[in-house]
């Protein structure tokens, strides 16, 4: 063996290069077939009915409101949206298998896990809406959402910023012996970034018991996944960092709350990181402000959102066991609708922030420049005509 | 609920600055981090989130760019306040100290002033360094305290023992004069006294203030000290256009107009890179100011 301070690693006679992939990509951890039924051998994780349908449920409403409130925007109603279509059951399985003490510093595609702790439509609603009930006080973008009550972190536009904020906030969860993990999502495009790199290796390291849960869902914007990296996908980076790792089908609702069950009990006992890859496809348009037909077929775009929704194929794992009926469907998707609808209609007639929030929370206190500043704009304001008036 | 950490940190530090504090309280709070300065700063405001105190290392002033991003303090903000990062307080070593070239050198100070919800706090010797920092550490918003490094070895000082605090955003006139007011910071304000010492033998009675923080700056104290002299020069090694040095320009020329008796003098690094063998000719040395 040598001993280098480096590795310590025994030697060979042979030089031989590794290659570059292995002889297989990582095999892909499933439950489901595509048709939502267990697979031979499958072990089905612990879930009722009452989850399962609860779980179903939340996919449901999320696909719902997405599906509204992307018209919303095409009619001028709100400035922008994004949805999670094709994502809802990675979304909705993923938070819950967590707990509510567990922490979660989110990209942006992950309403769902923030719908199932418990993020009402109406502060969904508020926010897109930039009201004053709103979560953030109307100053980002909408679905920029957040919640200090149910720990989720606020949603910033950067990608992968979120990933040492997991770290960080995992070691300090560890040092105060908390019974919680931190759970951290990105993309397959937020892998490229440095924030991933060094976020991965400060978890390995300092030993913080955080769940970095990667949504490859095959594109960042336009760019393909095959445009994003070489390697096999973000699995195989694990093992670089010293870190845990699996990949799994992100459209398998069991397979996603087994894995990630199961990844927080390593995380929160050993304290210790796990790298979860979960395989979807973002069948939306990246937001508001992207025809994704400029850059795939529309046959593509068609057959993963049919044949291979992923919330149909939870259904049908449900209509198996008689957890579920046509009628059931119905009455859900009805209600549903009309919920967001309301949400909607209620958020919008609500009043914009005041203008002091315009000046608030960039220090604790307002500093004299901003208290300077906020006088002179409201001079302003108040010398020129109502055109120019906050809402 | 204090953590310290970034690299080299453990056994002490480069500058020795965390010497015995993984002795004292445990390498669970005084760490080493990975060589990675976005993560370190991140990592920081991940702890700082959880209502920690996160008190982060950069080696150099001169490392602390590919954490720029981290360090753009919207947290509080974005949240609606229903996060914040104040417990985070990035600690960097910054200025020349003769021998630097580019890369151990550097004043990066200007660049975090332009950053709405950060603080930029800069002392000029030992005691005053101790007040500021526990101040910068308790204060509620997250912190860039720059570290003169050419005073680490150089600068002797009494300092008290116990826990004591110096106020953030208000500066000190650690000179009184009638005839001139002169503004600067940290390393600079030792070369500042050289000159006002100089001058003070032609006749000229300089006031000298240590603006201490840089944002938010104490623009009341400059504006009272310039409309009783009539003159300001401000001085800073780092390049001139654009360095902090034009803010306190553009503000005084603003509030003062009526009562300035000459322009305002900018006595500052050039617009190059931080030169090794040039350094001589590249600093606002005591000279330049006095001419000024």
């Amino acid at each position: 063996m040598l001993d280098f301070p480096g590795a310590k690693a025994a030697f060979t006679s042979r030089m031989e290069f590794i290659s570059p992939n292995a002889a297989e990509a990582v095999p892909c951890f499933r439950i489901l077939d595509d048709l939502g039924r267990a697979l031979d051998g499958s072990d089905i994780p612990e879930v009722d009915s009452s989850l399962a349908v609860k779980m179903y449920h939340t996919m449901v409403r999320l696909q719902t409101f997405d599906s509204i409130f992307y018209e919303a925007q095409r009619q001028g109603r709100i400035s922008f949206y994004l949805t999670n279509i094709g994502e809802e059951a990675l979304n909705v399985a993923s938070a819950a298998a967590l707990t509510k003490d567990d922490v979660v510093f989110p990209q942006y595609r992950e309403h769902g896990v923030l719908m199932w702790r418990g993020f009402t439509l109406d502060e969904f609603a508020n926010q897109c809406f930039s009201n004053e009930a709103g979560h953030g006080k109307g100053r980002q973008m909408p679905i920029h959402y957040g919640s200090e009550k149910l720990n989720y972190f606020t949603i910033s536009s950067p990608i992968a910023t979120q990933l040492p904020h997991a770290v960080g906030a995992a070691y300090g969860l560890k040092m105060d012996r908390k019974n919680a993990c931190a759970v951290t999502y990105f993309g397959d495009g937020g892998s490229s970034e440095g924030d991933f790199h060094a976020a991965c290796n400060f978890a390995a390291v300092l030993e913080a018991p955080v769940l970095f849960v990667c949504r490859n869902n095959g594109y960042a914007i336009s760019t393909p996944a095959c445009e994003q990296y070489k390697g096999d996908g973000i699995v195989v980076r694990g093992r670089g960092y010293g870190m845990t790792s699996i990949r799994v089908d992100g459209n398998d609702a069991l397979a996603v709350f087994k894995a990630v069950s199961a990844a927080r009990k390593l995380a929160v006992e050993q304290s210790k990181p796990v790298l979860i890859e979960a395989m979807t496809y973002r069948v939306g348009h990246h937001s508001t402000s992207d025809d994704s037909t400029k850059y795939r077929s529309g046959e593509e775009i068609a057959h993963w959102r049919s044949v291979r929704d992923p919330v149909l194929r939870f259904r049908r794992w449900l209509e198996s066991n008689a957890w579920w009926s046509v009628e059931d469907e119905k009455e859900l998707r009805g209600a549903a609708r009309k919920e967001v609808i309301s949400a909607m209609n209620q958020a919008e007639k609500k009043n914009k922030p005041p203008l002091s929030e315009l000046f608030t929370d960039v220090y604790d206190t307002l500093p004299r420049n901003l208290l300077e500043q906020e006088a002179t704009l409201r001079d302003t304001v108040s010398k020129n005509p109502p055109s120019l008036a906050p809402h | 609920r204090a953590y310290v950490f970034g690299e080299d940190v453990k056994f002490g530090g480069v500058f020795r600055c965390t010497s015995g504090l993984a002795d004292a309280f445990g390498t669970h709070r005084v760490f080493n981090t990975p060589l990675c300065e976005q993560g370190l700063v991140g990592f920081g405001i991940g702890l700082a989130a959880m209502g920690n105190r996160a008190i982060a290392e950069i080696q150099f002033g001169d490392y602390i760019f590919p954490a720029f991003d981290q360090a753009t303090a919207k947290f509080r903000y974005r949240s609606g306040n229903a996060f914040n990062c104040g417990g985070l307080t990035v600690r960097s070593p910054y200025g020349a100290v003769g021998h630097g070239g580019h890369y151990h050198s550097q004043s990066p100070e200007a660049f975090f002033c332009h950053v709405p919800g950060l603080k930029v706090v800069i002392p000029r010797n030992p005691s005053q360094a101790k007040g500021l920092l526990l101040a910068s550490i308790r204060d509620p918003n997250p912190v860039i305290f720059f570290e003169p490094k050419w005073l680490y070895r150089l600068s002797v000082d009494e300092v008290p023992e116990g826990d004591y605090m110096l106020p953030l955003s208000k500066a000190e006139v650690i000179r009184e004069g009638t005839d001139i007011t002169l503004v600067a910071w940290g390393a600079q304000l030792a070369v500042m006294q050289q000159a006002c010492a100089e001058a003070e033998k032609e006749g000229i009675s300089c006031e000298l203030i240590d603006l201490r923080t840089l944002i938010p700056w104490d623009k009341e104290l400059v504006e009272a000290s310039v409309n009783k002299t009539g003159k300001l020069i401000v001085s800073h090694e780092a390049p001139v256009t654009g360095g902090f040095g034009a803010e306190i320009a553009a503000t005084i020329a603003e509030r003062c107009f009526l009562r300035l008796e000459a322009p305002i003098a900018r006595v500052c690094g050039l617009d190059t890179p931080f030169p090794l063998v040039f350094e001589p000719f590249y600093m606002p040395t005591a000279n330049k100011v006095s001419m000024a």
